[in-house]
């Protein structure tokens, strides 16, 4: 009974994990622009599939990590430049839209470049799963869990102790009056779109010895990780962790208690009950629209 | 000024008579075969290998003669996995075409768009799709080639009886497939006496089927485990599988029968039993297993022709040209009717799937054993019967 449960927890927790990775790009896209950057599921996709590749290109594996992780953050400043840069003033459902279809693109590229086929990547450690109290666990479920905890530690440093992070804050908070001390606000966008696309690429290569890579893993996968920001609270580094964990464990435990049917359907009736008591999500902040 | 201009008026028009004349003279003579298959689109991965296989044997009949003294001409569309398109591809063929025969229809939706139209053309049609629904109810002008996921899950429950395993957990993807799968599990374990004592299932985008096995796995009555799914959902059933250390017989269905799946798979597939068509094993088929030469002719024909791998869906175009030949020459005409009734009567027809006897009742013409039953051994096939 108790290796079951410890079982579903632990698969919730590394789902979960991933999930909450890719909050945490959303969130700081929203962050710096209050826009939804629908394309950070790509970025997840980016990093999986050009580490494959560059693998099964002979160059060996942590330089091929590198590279992917690179090439996405490449990919995220020219998505901020020509996508996003050119549409200057419109107004941010609009600018959603371009994501939209930025993702659309990157994903039908993706598609040209290396096929439709399923791909997978070997696991960082061994292949040997570990065993607690009767259930398993995954060695790379450990790496996504190290590796995220990793990158949140990374980011609240960045955001509270560095001068670049506290200009996206900035720039998140009131644009002119950032612009007013002298930031360069197209410089904190293009900063921030660099850096979440950094981390979902990151996401990608981590979960991708588990769940397998292909050009489209990024359209599920980002639809959760929003999802999980919702939850959490848009714009909360602290809710997109909770969300993304709270998601997993949820679906996971519903999957193995109740019925794999619903395990979607609770999910996503999870957001509206989260959304309807605290609509701000779990850890929203309280914003006050000044007339 | 004139005159230059009719010389070259009579010029077009000598060139322009020749290649009618040229036209009518070869219109006179093939055999029409008509085919939309989906070359493109979602589910290029069937009609990419059905067009290669049919363009091949349409040439490869000709150099040896064509049928009954006649060449064949195939006339083929892009239905891009869409069922109006086929629809329409379908209407083409028969009224501006004239195809005589139809091979054709990659997918059950594309089939069964283009069923009223042959049906009302009252025009033979060989359709290289799956599901029951198209040859059960029998209808008058439509076979088909592909053996049903029917019989995949009589052939795995008829294993699993033949090794004592009674009591099993069933898996299945929420996907067209999988749902299918599952339904024709559920009602031939009922016919067999097999008891399904756990039905799970998961969503074709998701990557971690842990909670579901463990589930299956602490009924301890569940003696062995059948996924019934297409993609790479089967594949990370099968390394969950793996990881929880499962020591239960593990049955995958024909949806993954696929090099591309031992891939995916990897060490975890290690030992697993699927349905399969012959053609993935070729070389360890029994001499006198009358199947055997045509599966080995038709995978080193079609991969020195290609330069790529060989795969069971062009096996389905080639079982139904060959058919379609079969028909055309038993009846000794491209006659609509005769050539239906010449096929409905093929018996003992040995082609790549399995030996097709057509019947009234039967317009698919291949039974469970049509199967066969292979192990995944070193990370390779293994036939097991």
């Amino acid at each position: 009974m108790f290796s079951e449960f410890l079982q579903y927890l632990f698969t919730g927790i590394t789902i979960g994990a991933t999930y909450a990775l890719i909050a945490l790009g959303f969130t700081l896209i929203y962050n710096a622009s209050h826009v939804i950057n629908f394309a950070q599921g790509e970025f997840l996709m980016i990093g999986g599939m050009a580490t494959v590749s560059l693998t099964a290109m002979g160059v060996p594996m942590l330089l091929a990590i590198i590279l992917a992780v690179v090439l996405a953050g490449v990919l995220g400043i020219a998505l901020q430049r020509l996508a996003i840069a050119p549409a200057k003033n419109a107004d941010v459902v609009t600018l959603i839209i371009i994501t939209i279809g930025a993702s659309i693109f990157i994903r039908g590229l993706a598609q040209l470049v290396w096929g439709k086929e399923y791909h997978v990547m070997a696991n960082f450690s061994s292949d040997e799963p570990i065993q607690i109290f009767g259930a398993v666990l995954n060695s790379q479920s450990l790496w996504v869990l190290g590796v995220g905890a990793v990158l949140v530690a990374i980011l609240v440093y960045f955001f509270t102790r560095t001068l670049t992070g506290k200009a996206i804050l900035a720039t998140s908070m009131n644009k002119d009056a950032a612009r007013l001390v002298g930031i360069r606000t197209q410089m904190v966008l293009m900063l921030a779109f660099m850096v979440s696309a950094l981390l979902g690429s990151i996401a990608g290569v981590v979960v991708a010895p588990i769940t397998f890579t292909s050009y489209d893993i990024g359209i599920i996968l980002g639809l959760k990780g929003f999802v999980a920001a919702a939850i959490g609270g848009l714009g909360n580094g602290m809710g997109a962790v909770v969300g993304g964990l709270a998601l997993g464990v949820v679906e996971a435990m519903s999957a193995g208690y109740l019925s794999s049917d619903y395990k979607d359907a609770v999910a996503f009736s999870m957001i509206l009950v989260v959304l309807f008591f605290m609509p701000r999500g779990l850890f929203g902040a309280k914003v006050v629209e000044r007339v | 000024m004139l005159k230059t201009m009719m010389r070259r008026a009579s010029k077009v028009a000598t060139v322009a008579a020749a290649g009618l004349l040229a036209m009518s003279v070869q219109a006179a003579d093939p055999i029409r075969i008509g085919s939309f298959l989906s070359v493109t689109g979602p589910a290029s991965f069937l009609g990419d290998p059905e067009l290669k296989t049919l363009e091949m044997y349409v040439d490869k009949i000709n150099e040896d003669g064509g049928v009954i003294g006649r060449p064949l001409e195939l006339v083929h569309y892009d239905d891009a996995g869409n069922a109006s398109n086929a629809r329409n591809f379908a209407s083409r063929l028969i009224r501006s075409d004239r195809v005589d025969i139809i091979v054709g229809g990659s997918t059950t939706g594309a089939t069964m768009a283009a069923v009223p139209m042959v049906e009302q053309a009252k025009i033979p049609f060989i359709s290289l799709a799956g599901a029951v629904v198209i040859t059960t109810p029998v209808k008058k002008w439509v076979f088909k080639t592909p053996q049903s996921d029917r019989m995949a899950a009589e052939r795995v429950l008829a294993d699993m009886k033949s090794r004592g395993l009674t009591k099993i957990g069933l898996i299945s993807g929420t996907g067209g497939f999988g749902s299918s799968g599952r339904e024709q599990t559920l009602a031939v374990a009922k016919e067999m006496g097999i008891e399904i004592l756990a039905d799970e299932t998961y969503s074709g985008s998701d990557t971690d089927m842990t909670a579901q096995l463990t589930s299956i796995r602490s009924n301890k009555d569940v003696q062995a485990i059948l996924n019934f799914g297409f993609g790479q959902g089967p594949a990370i059933v099968t390394r969950n599988y793996a990881q929880l250390g499962i020591k239960r017989p593990f049955y995958q269905s024909h949806g993954v029968a696929s090099d591309g799946f031992l891939e995916l798979a990897g060490s975890s597939a290690e030992g697993l039993r699927l349905p399969a068509s012959p053609l993935l094993v070729p070389d360890s088929l029994p001499d006198s297993d009358p199947q055997k030469a045509v599966v080995q002719a038709y995978k080193s024909d079609y991969e020195a022709r290609w330069n790529a791998k060989v795969s069971t869906f062009g096996a389905y175009a080639y079982d139904g040209l060959m058919l379609a030949v079969a028909a055309i020459e038993k009846a000794g005409s491209t006659d609509k009717a005769a050539v239906r009734d010449a096929l409905e009567s093929i018996q003992g027809h040995v082609g790549v799937t399995g030996t097709f006897n057509m019947s009234p009742d039967d317009h698919n013409g291949l039974t469970a054993d049509s199967f066969r039953i292979l192990e995944v051994h070193n990370g390779g096939w293994k036939l097991v019967n």
